[in-house]
């Protein structure tokens, strides 16, 4: 099958998309498209869309498996993958036809007014560096892998161990990390009550530090949900490469968050403007038509899944509904939302993500129209716990939320680094009511283990038990801690 | 606001190969996982005479990406078509997958479809990767002789005419010519010479001209053959290894071998046949089960079947020396004999059971035993691996499995061995 469209053809309708990004007052980045194929899109998927990143084993398995799924037939390839970067970067899979490609960088520009401009991302992530960042990351890893006295295998072994926890950091980037001397400050504060807001009129001196029945030797002083740069900054055993090694992973695992975070926004966000981009820019009869049916296969209804593009789609209708009196969703596409209504919509694309978005906006209304479902596994089955209805509609909310974003992995800190004062680490799970899984826990307890090298501790619930697991230098022991 | 358009570059499809590297880190890591579960896998089913196109499942350890994960019957929440109804079903529990449905593959604690299922041929493969052939293959091969087929092999000076080398004999004449400086003017031999010369063929005339050997133009005759410059090839017959084998296992069923002793076996049986199987074309395969009676069964019976009453091992080799002399012939076949069993024989049947052994060494490439003992049978004092120690054959070996994890460094020990049976112990020693 020959390629139905030329680089000309690109160009002609991206001049024409822009145009209407403009119009739409759309804040975009610049844009570069690159025209890729089969196995390269894999391979940018592996690698997230990095045009350079640091090899790793769970790459290859990341290619292996999204190259396998696709030769079944279970997942299809993207239409495109974006990056969050000034200029923004994205792929367009040469064998598409030209109403994918149309379709695809309409998609795009919603993605990179997104990313722009969300709070999330604009705080968050340093787009106009990343792409260099990533290169200097691999070129450090390269460099620590050929250097003979450090080699694959070790290298490895702290990437493992730094991969297990890089999601583990503070998830809201609007909450500083705390330096150690606002940390002791703000331990002193609380050692001496309130303070006061007097304090110059009234003249009083600040107690002196030794004075107050403050613990500032404990290390953290506040509890540290940054397991990754805790242990960087703490860790007794750490040669500086292995330092170096867990910075990188940290720094990159905190470019991906606001992505984890704003998933609903987000695709909601570019489904909502490439609709009406599309439906605006006079496309051909027959290109329309093809529209009408990859634009209703991207954003239909998974059964027993949430598909982020139809939710988020939905809600961004719905906001708009609300701003320009009702219309119906489902009797016929809207025309582009009128000027109010978009700058309405561009205050809540700046300063909303997944969890306040979804709490803010996800009415008993649109659930039921998208019948949203809690379910429970009851037996060998799971069944469905919960609609949403009058009664049940915001528990299923919660629980939706609860699933969204960073909300779906464990939270956990660290409590204490010299735990028993044996410079031994203790780590709390902030149990919401959901368990971990052991196994899982013990072995991602190894791989803090291997970083901190001395015993590590995880404080969490079992079943309502407060239970301790430990790695130490003799293996795996749980304990239960029975109520003081 | 601008765009740039980098269009398909072909070289750019280099770019994609940097996942190579790590591609193969992977499936490396994966092949190294198997072969640490390699004893977990051939327990499962009945696979030692299966094809090699069946696809068993991998339990794979060690290349899983743990996290801090929530546990997996949390529930969740999902959409409906429309009218979802509680307590409507709509999934699966406690299969890993954790959602209902068939939305796209998270990254949950689930399957990964090629992790889980290998071919029997990739299996084996994995299994006998890094291990060298032994020695006992080279050593012990059966040449046989098959007549159809000869190789030259080096030439002589007699032969039958369809044997001669042109090449050599012309080699030997200009060797001849060098070595004289002259052209003979008067030979003895010339006559014969002559009808040799007649029997070569144009081109071997022609050859001769491009050596540069110009003796006509300067004597005004030839530079002739003789029969000294005749060669023949020396011909061969061709030694071709008999690729037949067989596997003959047996194995103590008495009452007690128990489950974990017959699974024990079963792994040991079946790397042993796949390992042969690797060697020959056509490897068979026979089950001798015995207790105080041996009788020849089929594979289920084999490893299913448990019989109360004494033990006589001495029965198990009978019966299968006698299917040898039936139908395995020693000169036309490769045996492998292997026998499991707790070691818990009647006494009185030792020395029958030793006498039965050496003959077994002596018709087959390889006779094994291996005993069976499982931790709780530890303190038996019953144990034949003393019995053994009489039997000198350097074909025979011994091993003692006692977990399952054994089975597999047994099997490797056994070959390794087998190809350097001098300094096995030295080197423990060393390493102690």
């Amino acid at each position: 099958m020959g390629m139905s469209w030329t680089m000309r053809d690109l160009e002609e309708w991206d001049a024409r998309i822009r145009d209407k990004v403009a119009e739409y007052e759309l804040d975009c980045y610049d844009q570069e498209f690159e025209i890729c194929d089969r196995d390269q899109m894999i391979g940018f998927m592996a690698y997230h869309g990095m045009p350079s990143h640091y090899p790793h084993w769970s790459f290859g398995k990341s290619y292996e498996r999204q190259r396998t799924l696709n030769d079944l037939g279970v997942a299809g390839l993207p239409y495109e993958m974006v990056i969050n970067s000034s200029p923004s970067i994205a792929y367009l899979m040469r064998d598409n036809s030209l109403c994918l490609q149309i379709l695809t960088m309409a998609h795009v520009y919603g993605h990179n007014d997104f990313f722009k401009n969300n709070f999330y991302f604009a705080r968050g992530t340093r787009a106009e560096l990343i792409l260099g960042q990533v290169k200097m990351h691999a070129d450090r890893v390269r460099s620590y892998v050929e250097d003979p006295s450090i080699g694959l295998e070790a290298v490895e072994k702290v990437l493992d161990a730094a991969h297990a926890l890089s999601f583990n950091i503070g998830r809201n980037p609007a909450v500083p990390r705390l330096s150690p001397a606002e940390q002791r400050a703000r331990a002193l504060d609380r050692a001496t009550g309130t303070p006061d807001p007097y304090a110059a009129i009234h003249a009083r001196k600040r107690p002196d530090e030794a004075a107050t029945n403050a613990d500032l030797e404990r290390l953290p002083l506040d509890p540290d949900p940054d397991l990754l740069l805790f242990i960087r900054d703490h860790g007794a055993y750490l040669a500086d490469w292995q330092r170096d090694l867990i910075g990188i992973v940290d720094e990159e695992a905190r470019y991906f968050l606001p992505q984890m975070e704003t998933k609903i926004m987000n695709e909601g966000w570019a489904s909502f403007w490439h609709r009406a981009i599309m439906n605006t820019l006079g496309l051909p009869p027959d290109i329309h038509m093809e529209f009408l049916v990859r634009h209703n296969q991207v954003v239909r209804r998974i059964p027993g899944d949430v598909n982020p593009y139809c939710l988020g789609l939905a809600i961004w209708d719905r906001l708009v509904a609300e701003e320009e009196g009702a219309w119906d969703p489902r009797r016929g596409l809207p025309a582009a939302p009128a000027a109010a209504t978009r700058q309405k919509l561009f205050q809540i694309r700046e300063s909303e993500r997944d969890a306040s978005f979804l709490r803010r906006f996800l009415d008993e209304e649109l659930m039921r129209d998208q019948d949203l479902f809690a379910y429970e596994p009851r037996g060998n089955d799971l069944v469905v716990a919960k609609v949403s209805n009058e009664s049940g509609w915001r528990e299923v909310r919660d629980r939706l939320i609860r699933q969204t974003g960073t909300n779906a992995m464990p939270m956990i800190r660290v409590l204490d680094g010299d735990y028993g004062r044996s410079r031994g680490l203790l780590l709390e799970h902030v149990h919401d009511g959901r368990d971990l899984q052991l196994g899982y826990a013990e072995k991602t307890l190894d791989h803090v283990y291997t970083l901190w090298g001395r015993e590590v501790h995880l404080k969490t619930t079992v079943n309502r038990e407060t239970v301790i697991l430990s790695r130490g230098t003799d293996g795996f022991r749980t304990r239960v801690v029975r109520d003081e | 606001m601008a765009t740039i358009f980098r269009d398909y570059a072909q070289s750019e499809g280099l770019r994609s190969d940097r996942s190579a590297g790590d591609r193969q880190r992977h499936r490396d890591k994966v092949r190294r996982a198997i072969r640490d579960n390699i004893a977990d896998l051939v327990a499962e089913e009945a696979i030692i005479g299966q094809s090699r196109e069946k696809t068993i499942k991998v339990p794979i350890r060690g290349i899983k990406e743990y996290r801090f994960i929530f546990g997996d019957n949390q529930g969740g929440v999902g959409q409906g078509d429309g009218d979802t109804a509680e307590g409507q079903v709509v999934g699966k529990a406690g299969d890993g997958q954790g959602k209902p449905g068939q939305g796209p593959a998270g990254d949950q604690a689930g399957r990964d479809v090629y992790e889980t299922e290998i071919t029997l041929d990739e299996l084996i493969q994995i299994m006998f990767e890094d291990l060298e052939l032994p020695d006992m293959e080279r050593r012990k091969l059966r040449e046989v002789i098959s007549e159809r087929t000869h190789r030259r092999k080096g030439y002589r000076k007699s032969g039958i005419r369809v044997h001669m080398s042109k090449r050599r004999t012309a080699i030997a004449r200009v060797r001849r010519r060098m070595a004289t400086g002259t052209p003979p003017v008067s030979d003895p031999d010339l006559d014969a010479a002559e009808d040799a010369e007649d029997e070569l063929p144009e081109d071997e005339m022609a050859e001769d001209e491009m050596t540069g050997n110009d003796g006509a133009a300067v004597a005004g005759t030839r530079f002739r053959f003789r029969k000294d410059d005749l060669r023949y090839h020396r011909i061969r017959p061709q030694v071709e290894p008999e690729s037949n084998a067989v596997v003959i296992c047996i194995m103590d069923t008495s009452g007690s071998m128990d489950t974990m002793k017959k699974y024990l076996a079963r792994s040991f049986f079946f790397m042993l046949y796949q390992f042969v199987r690797t060697k020959y074309d056509t490897v068979e395969i026979v089950f001798v089960a015995h207790d105080a009676v041996a009788r020849e069964v089929n594979e289920h019976d084999f490893f299913h079947r448990g019989e109360s009453g004494g033990t006589l091992i001495s029965s198990g080799y009978e019966k299968a020396l006698e299917i040898i002399r039936e139908r395995y012939h020693p000169s036309l076949w490769n045996i492998y004999s292997f026998h499991c069993s707790d070691g818990d024989n009647f006494p009185s049947d030792n020395d029958r059971t030793v006498a039965a052994a050496n003959e077994l060494c002596e018709v087959s490439n390889l006779f094994g035993y291996g005993e069976i003992k499982p931790n709780a049978w530890r303190f038996r004092d019953a144990t034949m691996l003393d019995v053994f120690r009489r039997v000198t054959a350097p074909n025979f070996h011994m091993l003692s499995i006692e977990r399952k994890e054994d089975v597999w460094p047994a099997f490797r020990a056994f070959l390794t061995k087998e190809k350097r049976p001098e300094e096995a112990p030295a080197e423990a020693a060393a390493g102690a």
